[in-house]
């Protein structure tokens, strides 16, 4: 999978539309985040969110492209090993230069990569809610923007080695991933993985002996309409990946986005019947994961799969997701407020798997099993450490006490409701 | 300690993915080589998810 070489003006018209729909998937899973954590901490993790963001538009535009490859410069960071060439790194300019006077397709690139990069640094900091400071978060950011995403863009999107794979080693098309199902949300929530199994769980959460403590949501309105903007920015978001990485014809570009709607919708209704048998009553926070497992599932596969598989992939991301839920909380002690590990993670590599299983082509499918790999044994370790070392001299967890009133108070000195009577909470008794 | 060990067997998995490619030709001997690669690696996370439940109410 490799850039579509001269794409007409009208075809890139288009890209451009799309791409600029695409921050709406930003908005919807900023919304869920915010939703998905507590009323006392609401209006520092809108903010971190928002800072996150900025952080990372500013640290990818200007240095971590040139890794990426996004604009044109040299050959790239090349290995040769095997008689094969291994493409590891870009070797762009720095700081946008020659941005302006770039090819229309390649700026294009940058911009879809920018919106790229910041869904995929939003997805640690929703699973770090309640208990991880703003700048500790704004920092695993920054190192996302700068040197991960960057890599994980360069070696699935641009001229690297897993996108070659199938010129290289006759696998398939290369590792298939238009939609971002690795490079933004597998990574994502391993990172988020890392900052959980760092920063610990919010206090109280898994006592010493029983069950661990419920810990609902605060804005369920938050987490549903999060959904419906998320849809929207999807649609958007794999119709531009399809059409600037798998050279997809316009006419493609419509199932495109139906699949991405077939694959969230059967997730949804597969979670309300999950959590419906399970419970007696459908959970809303958790149709809403669905949801989302569902969008993730289709961003590795909208564009290269039937509608009906389509609907297969979004009802096993949809079933898998509450159950993922519960055995993360209850079973593995892993204390996830927004579901990032699940929902991104484990969904995205579903997506992917689908992706080769779908093609119909054993050698797709080795492609979509070597990139798998490269995210886990690559850079699920690499964050891991790189995050703990971080955490030594910037810790992620807030003091107890700041836990305790909630983030608004503790870093904003005020809260995101100022006229709501914060009840107190038995967890810290 | 645990997690630690299950976070170094990820590499080593991904490492058994690279020399399939590097070293073998056929499809079906390498295909058994990036499976058995991916495997290694899932006993590396299981092995870092169960050192992280060892860790349960330790600290927080």
């Amino acid at each position: 999978m490799t850039p579509a070489a001269h794409l007409s003006e009208s075809v890139l018209a288009l890209a451009f539309a799309l791409v600029l729909l695409a921050p709406l998937a930003v908005a919807g899973v900023m919304l869920t985040n915010v939703g998905l954590g507590r009323s006392r901490s609401a209006a520092q993790a809108l903010l971190g969110n928002l800072a996150m963001a900025a952080v990372a538009v500013i640290l990818f535009a200007l240095v971590g492209s040139a890794f990426a490859g996004a604009l044109p410069g040299g050959a790239g960071h090349i290995l040769t090993l095997g008689g094969k060439p291994w493409n590891l790194a870009g070797a762009g300019p720095l700081f946008g230069a020659g941005l302006a006077t770039a090819p229309l397709q390649a700026q294009l690139t940058l911009l879809f990569e920018i919106v790229a990069v910041v869904l995929c640094v939003l997805l640690p900091w929703g699973s770090g809610a309640d208990r991880v400071g703003l700048l500790p978060g704004i920092a695993i950011a920054a190192l996302l923007a700068v040197v991960f995403f960057p890599l994980a863009a360069h070696w699935n999107w641009g001229a690297g080695w897993l996108a070659a794979l199938g010129t290289n080693f006759g696998l398939g098309s290369g590792f298939l991933d238009a939609g971002g199902a690795a490079t933004i949300h597998v990574l994502g929530g391993l990172a988020a993985l890392c900052v959980v199994w760092i920063a610990g769980p919010r206090r109280g959460k898994f006592p010493k002996e029983g069950f661990s403590t419920a810990m609902p949501g605060h804005n369920a309105v938050y987490v549903l309409f999060g959904c419906l903007l998320a849809l929207m920015g999807w649609q958007a978001f794999n119709a531009a990946g399809a059409l600037l990485w798998l050279h997809a014809p316009l006419t493609a570009l419509p199932q495109t986005a139906l699949n991405t709607t077939l694959s969230a919708s059967a997730a949804l209704a597969a979670t309300f019947a999950v959590t419906r048998t399970r419970f007696g009553k459908p959970d809303a926070s958790l149709c809403a994961n669905g949801w989302m497992a569902g969008l993730v599932a289709s961003s590795g596969t909208a564009a290269v799969v039937a509608p009906l598989a389509a609907v297969f992939v979004g009802l096993v991301a949809g079933i898998a997701t509450p159950l993922l839920v519960e055995l993360f909380e209850l079973a593995l002690s892993i204390d996830d407020p927004s579901g990032a590990i699940g929902v991104h993670a484990i969904s995205g590599v579903w997506g992917l798997l689908a992706a080769g299983i779908f093609s119909g082509s054993s050698g797709q499918f080795v492609a979509q099993l070597v990139g798998i790999a490269a995210l886990l044994g690559f850079f699920l370790p690499l964050l891991y450490f790189v995050f703990l070392a971080l955490n030594r001299y910037l810790p992620f967890r807030v003091n107890a006490d700041g836990e305790r009133i909630g983030l608004d108070l503790h870093e904003l000195g005020g809260g995101a409701y100022p006229e709501f009577v914060i009840h107190r909470d038995e967890s810290y008794r | 300690m645990m997690k630690f060990a299950g976070l170094l067997v990820l590499p080593a998995g991904f490492f058994l993915v690279l020399a399939a490619l590097v070293l073998l030709n056929d499809p079906v001997q390498r295909t058994a080589f990036v499976l058995c690669g991916v495997a290694v690696e899932g006993v590396g996370l299981v092995v870092a998810v169960r050192g992280h439940m060892l860790n349960r109410g330790e600290s927080h």
